[in-house]
């Protein structure tokens, strides 16, 4: 079973997560991706606390998390690798060989300097051309926050307005 | 230091997914006229820092000691989570359901962190099922 889902949240773990795609897709495994998070016992055990105790959760920081990418994807259960920002998820890409072909914008909010694309998709100058590279290197991009929502494809996300 | 709403002093912030904690607050108002001791915040189209940020502003303006939150696994739940650290005599309950809801609101004694906690004893007990 690869893993399921390569997602770019920036809530990283929350309801969306643990119930939204964790239910639906049975995800028995996490892995965060965060060298903040990766350096802190504590935020470690305040994510920790909030999965079922069905799900595991993994943390590390992007480098350790490329080395780490192919024992995730031979795991037998499914499971989802989440950052909680663009840049992040162009590094893993960049430093995991070409095994991420598949890359999901599920939440990127609000802040100085974003265009809204979707409701739940806000992106600098900047970040739009970090998608598009990941494009380039022929990773599927697409938003979707939940599963029932219809996936939208790269070049329909950065045509969209804030009302879309 | 507390703060009023509409005349009734605010004992706890409501905080959850979509409208649900403007939605709990509107069905305990219309059962007990004590919707106002409450203040409803919602986590749509905010990020982790802007969903703790504009709850410590609340918790700040507010003055209470009590915060309710919709989901244990939620992102109101991790930003209160992540906020106690700082903010001894503060308390969280999750999972919030209206009997609980219902039964702090009805309290009035001097203690909202002893009432949430008697409160919660109130909403696990309401759970119930039937038929089948």
């Amino acid at each position: 079973m690869p893993v399921a889902l390569y997602r770019i949240d920036d809530r990283l773990i929350h309801g969306q997560v643990v119930v939204g795609w964790g239910q639906p897709l049975e995800l028995r495994f996490i892995v965060l991706v965060d060298d903040d998070v990766a350096d802190s016992e504590w935020e470690q055990e305040l994510y920790r606390m909030g999965v079922p105790p069905e799900m595991s959760v993994h943390f590390h920081g992007v480098s350790d998390a490329a080395a780490a990418l192919p024992r995730y994807q031979a795991d037998a259960q499914p499971g989802i690798v989440l950052v909680g920002d663009i840049g992040t998820m162009s590094r893993l890409v960049r430093e995991s060989a070409g095994s991420i072909r598949t890359v999901n914008v599920g939440g990127v909010h609000h802040a100085p300097g974003r265009t809204g694309r979707l409701r739940y998709v806000f992106l600098t100058a900047q970040e739009e051309q970090a998608l598009r590279d990941l494009a380039a290197m022929g990773v599927d991009v697409s938003a979707q926050d939940v599963p029932g929502a219809r996936p939208v494809p790269l070049d329909e996300l950065l045509a969209a307005g804030p009302d879309a | 230091m507390e703060t009023e709403n509409e005349g009734e002093v605010v004992k706890a912030i409501v905080a959850g997914h979509g409208t649900f904690a403007a939605g709990i607050i509107s069905a305990v108002e219309q059962i007990t006229g004590r919707g106002a001791a409450f203040v409803a915040v919602s986590n749509s189209g905010l990020c982790l820092d802007d969903i703790q940020e504009t709850l410590a502003r609340e918790l700040d303006r507010t003055g209470v000691r009590v915060l309710f939150t919709d989901l244990p696994a939620g992102s109101c739940t991790m930003a209160v989570r992540r906020m106690l650290r700082s903010r001894p005599g503060v308390a969280l309950v999750t999972g919030v359901n209206l009997s609980l809801l219902l039964d702090f609101a009805m309290q009035d004694g001097d203690d909202p962190v002893a009432a949430a906690n008697t409160a919660l004893e109130r909403g696990r007990a309401s759970m119930a099922s039937y038929g089948g």
